[in-house]
């Protein structure tokens, strides 16, 4: 990407930045433990969790952060926080 | 046209040459009077502009910022204190590459509260990414304002501009200045076409977010764009003066400097006097000469450099004064001199409105000689 004078975007921006970047913990999803609930779609703060087939929810690293509300809300703790490794 | 006029008066006459869509400001002492001039016109339709009464500093730039990126020419005045409030928005209208200009009448900062002049207010904000132009007399604190507004649009630099100078001494003082025409002006100053502005057909951001991978790189596109500043500066500078016969194309001024021993660097309304006073240790047989900074952002060092390079002693005037270092400009030019094996002492004096006289000059070129003097000078030892 390269910079645009006065830092300035059009909209579709918070699509191009790619915060995932930040991120210091992954959250790592169980299939086998997960009931299909779908709260941490719900919860996730960056909307960045997908229900890529039914009943199959997997975050968009591209965006996560890393922030874990996914992980302390899910009912079934299917979700467990690992260290990056950079 | 020549005209006996007030400093502030010739600087709002300008400012309306300049054909400014958007004015933003709050009355504070010594900018007062322009900005009342300009509200004046407004009022009385002499100036087609949208003049926007704000509750204090801070939201008189931002109405400035706001108005630029929505593709208006836009300025503001200020002083002291009043730029102290503006500081926030002062980095944000240099970051979002905001061409507004400012005039600053120079005064000092509280405490102890000063109405008076010296140049800590826009000294401090040098590194807001705003150009710094300095002016001697009403003349060129009239013209620099076609200046800035020319220099702060082009479209490489895309910069915000101050144009200073020191209040009451030049603010409130009548002088003659040669008026340039609003025809005139209009050869000089095309009408404001940013490449960009904020439109809701069409939406836009300024001043975006950057994360670590990216802020960086924008601070070094700002600061090259100061740099290439430097070129613009010469070139408008110069066209300016082959319209109007007043060349400001060089960002330093020499006064009788070429077979100087001794130089002085200074800035703003003081090289006025050390003009007189160099022309007086001139008749007595002192070669002493003047180095006059008219742009302190971008800083010339080279053009300093070049300048002093046969120099053996220069004696910086700092109406300003880092505390606990040293004054801004002398930190400056002793960087641009490094290696050089020139002498630099800094004076720093004229602060909160002390008068500096033709015998300070003479005095400060002794103590120069002598290898004296440390930072303050004129210090009244009785009180401390």
């Amino acid at each position: 990407m390269a910079l645009a004078v006065g830092c300035r975007a059009r909209p579709g921006r918070s699509r191009d930045n790619r915060t995932g970047s930040w991120r210091v913990f992954k959250p790592i999803f169980d299939q086998k433990k997960c009931s299909k609930c779908g709260t941490c779609r719900t919860i996730c703060p960056e909307g960045c969790i997908n229900e890529i087939e039914e009943g199959v929810f997997i975050p968009d690293y591209s965006y996560c952060k890393g922030c874990g509300l996914c992980a302390v809300e899910c009912p079934k703790e299917a979700i467990s926080m690992t260290q990056e490794e950079k | 046209m020549m005209e006996m006029i007030e400093g502030s008066h010739a600087v709002a006459e300008a400012v309306r040459n300049c054909r400014p869509q958007v004015v933003s400001a709050y009355p504070i002492t010594p900018q007062t009077h322009i900005v009342e001039a300009l509200a004046d016109m407004v009022a009385n339709c002499k100036l087609d502009a949208e003049y926007i009464t704000v509750e204090n500093e801070l939201s008189a730039l931002s109405a400035c910022v706001g108005a630029s990126a929505a593709g208006s020419r836009a300025y503001s005045a200020t002083t002291s204190q009043g730029l102290a409030l503006m500081f926030e928005v002062c980095f944000n209208a240099a970051g979002m590459r905001l061409p507004i200009v400012m005039s600053i009448a120079n005064r000092a900062m509280g405490a102890p509260l000063s109405i008076w002049n010296d140049q800590q207010d826009s000294m401090s904000l040098r590194d807001a990414g705003w150009l710094q132009f300095y002016a001697e007399d009403n003349q060129e604190a009239t013209d620099l304002h076609y200046l800035a507004f020319r220099i702060a649009e082009d479209p490489k630099i895309q910069l915000p501009a101050f144009v200073c100078f020191d209040g009451f001494i030049l603010s409130h003082t009548y002088e003659p200045v040669d008026m340039i025409s609003q025809e005139d002006a209009d050869k000089f100053l095309p009408k404001f076409a940013p490449a960009e502005r904020l439109d809701a057909a069409d939406p836009i951001s300024f001043g975006m977010y950057a994360t670590p991978d990216y802020y960086l790189e924008f601070r070094y596109e700002m600061d090259a764009a100061l740099k290439k500043a430097k070129e613009v500066i010469g070139k408008a500078g110069s066209e300016f003066g082959s319209l109007f016969g007043r060349d400001y194309g060089e960002m330093v001024e020499g006064y009788r400097l070429e077979d100087a021993e001794t130089a002085i660097v200074a800035v703003g309304s003081l090289c006025g006097t050390v003009k007189d006073a160099i022309d007086e240790m001139r008749a007595g047989g002192k070669k002493v000469g003047l180095l006059k900074i008219r742009v302190f952002r971008p800083f010339p060092s080279e053009d300093l450099a070049k300048a002093l390079a046969h120099i053996s002693r220069v004696a910086v005037l700092d109406k300003n004064i880092s505390l606990g270092a040293k004054g801004a400009v002398a930190l400056e030019v002793k960087d641009a001199l490094y290696g050089s094996g020139i002498t630099v002492r800094d004076f720093v004096l004229g602060l909160g409105g002390r008068d500096v006289r033709k015998r300070d000059i003479l005095e400060i070129v002794n103590q120069t000689e002598k290898r004296q003097g440390d930072l303050f000078y004129g210090l009244r030892t009785e009180l401390i």
